[in-house]
């Protein structure tokens, strides 16, 4: 059970529930005694558990839930309404200075992830047309603006940086003056790590915010946090009046409840959710779409949206017909791998596919991405003419191919066979076409077993 | 003040917040009833023990009570301090320094839970203890990871074996154990990069770094330490779970314990996985990393404001 992440867990739950006809409200109460557990194994804060569980509870046994005939599909959309409710809303954008520059203020404990966070958010920004700067203000922790001016030569974005012999909020202000002088029009400052009890470091932070003026002040938490993270969200929240949450981590097992306890004590809005260790894994946070990752209804408007950011119009148009003239061959399987690739790491790709979620957790599915580092390898040491008729490889030519790439026979039959299949199946994807129009999409990438992906 | 002077000092907030909610709950009662015990409960929970390992507890001082015939809530208090004790155990576990020379410690955990900084600190402890001792910069990934790794031991004046960043953590790990061998070095720290325990891949790659350790030296690494964060919560369980899976990992250090986040991890992870803290990190300073000792731990956490005058 210790694996099972909340939306399995409450989807264990609502199975038991979803074969009965009808509801009492002891049944209620039972699926809501589950809720809680998993809420709780999920680090929700306990009080917010408390009164997350007394407000379903309300809808659930007040309105005609119990009357309905498919009361369990309206416990989960109570639920899920409850849960998006509590995450916030709708989702968030950065506030920009009438005026630039707009200044974000990144503050948070010890290892919450703030300088890549900081590396992260100017990507996203200058991504959006901004011109960012980075300010090293972590004047404590050994080699950390080596850290952030790494971070920033990797994204060609400048790191303002004055040594760790200068106070914080005087770095702030120099940078914020150069800011000016030099026309960026967002200024990320990179504080030092601290901890909320910390009167000495909070003063020093409360100090740079009334100089620097910021329009955001971001608190970066641990997704990972457990109950504490209520008290740290406070005592930040009193101090600096913060305007926003990023959460980091999010692409481990966690199950994210500190999301939930941070939103409820704070009320600030979840801006942005770090999901892996890649510059351009930031990602903007959506509460409702997180909802129904929660309780395990998938996330294909993420899925879409990074198709788009990633698949080249272009090359998609022309695969697609490709696609659709049969004459499909291993140059265009290699070019759809490397599309599907760009999307980022292939299993949290997968997780965001509705029922493919939970299929994530076999073994044989854990799709590794080196194994597409084979497949490239032999696809490569094929001729052009292989690759157009790849029917025509024959056993000496199939040795020679695996010779070519470091692998065995068997993996070059294998990898044939799965392309024949994967071919296969693309003839059928064009024949569902008017069923996908209709939403019946089930396996929009002909993802499976032996797919490599 | 002494080394307890100090533990107690940084498990303050800690104790004050886990044992006043208790003392509300267990004065001005007359009788152990099913409400007292639902507020054990809660406390617990609140203090990230987990709700299987609350319900544990609770049911086991439910037990006791019967058996023992207790009837003041009073007593309560000292019975969850023995129970919690019997989970933790009341003997300390030390790091094992005689599997051979060099001994290695392999360091492993999530990003950001403070490996580095314990790395430092620790080195900084074996070395006042007249050990000589080498330290691995195998975090190759993360960057300016292998500067902040540098200063500490310039800190501490102690070498640092490394490559460029991007490169084969595990050819950093051979290359520190040969020098190791090389200048008789006692103790070998082998640092990673931070990685989330559901990475296969990357857990792959630490494996790979711990059998490249094994097969230079048999039996090492003999210490493979992992550092939790212990405002963590129940995450910190499987993170448990599957670095000892991956890498076999024989102890815990807890870091950040000076904050209000609570010990209550720990006793989840010695009860599901049976995998001793070692090590806890009470302070940012360079001597801030000491021993765990289970009766200390839960003495501190549950000292009332008069004993404390008296031991401090």
């Amino acid at each position: 059970m210790v694996f099972s992440g909340l939306a399995e867990r409450l989807q264990e739950t609502f199975k038991k529930l979803r074969g009965k006809g009808r509801l009492t409200e002891e049944d209620v109460d039972l699926a809501l005694k589950e809720v809680r557990r998993a809420l709780i194994s999920a680090d929700v804060n306990f009080m917010v558990v408390k009164d997350f569980i007394t407000r379903i509870r309300e809808r659930a046994v007040g309105s005609d839930v119990l009357q309905s005939l498919t009361p369990a599909q309206q416990v989960i959309k109570i639920v899920r309404d409850e849960l998006a409710a509590l995450m916030g809303g709708t989702q968030s954008k950065i506030n920009l200075a009438p005026a630039p520059p707009t200044v974000i203020m990144m503050v948070g404990l010890h290892g919450a992830g703030k300088t890549t966070t900081s590396a992260k958010l100017a990507n996203l920004m200058r991504r959006q047309g901004r011109r960012p700067e980075l300010v090293a203000a972590d004047v404590y922790r050994p080699a950390a603006i080596k850290q952030l001016q790494v971070l920033g030569d990797q994204l060609n974005v400048p790191v303002f940086s004055m040594g760790d012999q200068v106070s914080p909020p005087d770095i702030a202000k120099a940078a914020l003056e150069q800011a000016r002088r030099e026309g960026h029009d967002l200024v990320i400052i990179d504080t030092a790590g601290r901890l909320h009890i910390d009167e000495d470091l909070m003063g020093e932070l409360r100090n740079m915010a009334s100089i620097v003026k910021p329009q955001e002040i971001l608190l970066v938490v641990d997704s990972m946090t457990g109950q504490d993270a209520v008290n740290v969200a406070k005592t930040f929240n009193e101090n600096l009046s913060l305007t926003g949450v990023v959460l980091t981590k999010l692409d481990g097992d966690t199950r994210g409840g500190a999301a939930l306890s941070v939103k409820a004590v704070t009320g600030c809005p979840i801006k942005f959710a770090g999901m892996g260790e890649k510059l351009d894994a930031l990602e903007v946070f959506h509460p409702d779409r997180m909802a129904d990752r929660i309780l395990g209804m998938g996330d294909m408007l993420t899925l879409i949206e990074k198709a788009q950011a990633n698949f080249d119009a272009e090359q998609v148009e022309k695969l697609n017909k490709r696609i659709k003239s049969m004459d499909f061959t291993l140059d265009d399987f290699m070019e759809h791998m490397n599309q599907v690739k760009k999307m980022g790491p292939l299993d949290q790709v997968l997780g965001m596919i509705p029922g493919l979620g939970n299929m994530k957790k076999m073994k044989d599915l854990q799709i590794d991405e080196k194994d597409l580092v084979f497949v490239e390898a032999i696809i490569s040491s094929m001729t052009p003419w292989e690759r157009q008729n790849p029917q025509e490889i024959n056993g000496s030519r199939r040795r020679r191919v695996a010779k070519g790439s470091g692998t065995t026979v068997q993996e070059v039959n294998r990898l044939l066979k799965q392309f024949e299949q994967t071919r296969k199946m693309m003839r059928q994807l064009v024949g569902m076409e008017k069923n996908i129009k209709k939403g019946k999409m089930k396996n929009p990438f002909g993802l499976g077993k032996n797919s490599p992906f | 003040m002494g080394l307890f002077g100090k533990l107690k000092e940084s498990l303050s907030k800690t104790r004050k917040n886990f044992v006043e909610k208790i003392d509300t709950i267990v004065t001005g009662r007359r009788h152990i009833d099913e409400e007292l015990y639902e507020e054990l409960e809660e406390a617990l929970i609140q203090a990230d023990v987990g709700i299987e390992g609350a319900l544990d507890l609770v049911e086991k001082m439910r037990t006791e009570v019967k058996k023992r015939r207790i009837g003041e809530p009073e007593e309560l208090k000292k019975l969850l301090k023995e129970q919690m004790l019997e989970i933790l155990g009341a003997e300390t576990s030390s790091l094992n320094l005689n599997g051979g020379k060099p001994t290695v410690i392999m360091v492993v955990g999530v990003n950001g839970v403070g490996k580095t900084t314990t790395i430092g600190k620790l080195a900084h402890n074996l070395k006042a203890d007249g050990q000589s001792v080498l330290l691995g910069a195998a975090d190759t990934f993360r960057a300016a990871a292998i500067d902040q790794l540098e200063i500490w031991g310039q800190r501490a004046g102690i070498n640092v074996i490394k490559h460029n960043e991007g490169s084969d953590p595990a050819a950093v790990a051979y290359d520190s154990l040969q020098a190791a061998k090389a200048r008789n070095i006692d103790v070998l720290i082998v640092d990673t990069a931070g990685r989330l325990h559901t990475r296969s891949n990357l857990m792959d790659e630490l494996k790979k770094i711990h059998r490249v350790l094994g097969r230079e030296m048999p039996g090492a690494p003999q210490e493979v330490l992992l550092v939790l964060d212990a405002t963590t919560g129940q995450n910190a369980i499987n993170q448990a779970r599957l670095f000892k899976e991956a890498v076999g990992v024989t102890g815990v250090a807890l870091t950040k314990l000076d904050g209000t986040a609570r010990g209550g991890v720990v006793v989840a992870i010695k009860q599901v996985l049976d995998v001793p803290v070692k090590l806890i990190g009470i302070g940012e300073g360079i001597g801030d990393l000491r021993p765990f000792n289970a009766r200390e731990f839960v003495d501190a956490l549950f000292e009332t404001e008069n004993n404390q005058q008296q031991a401090g």
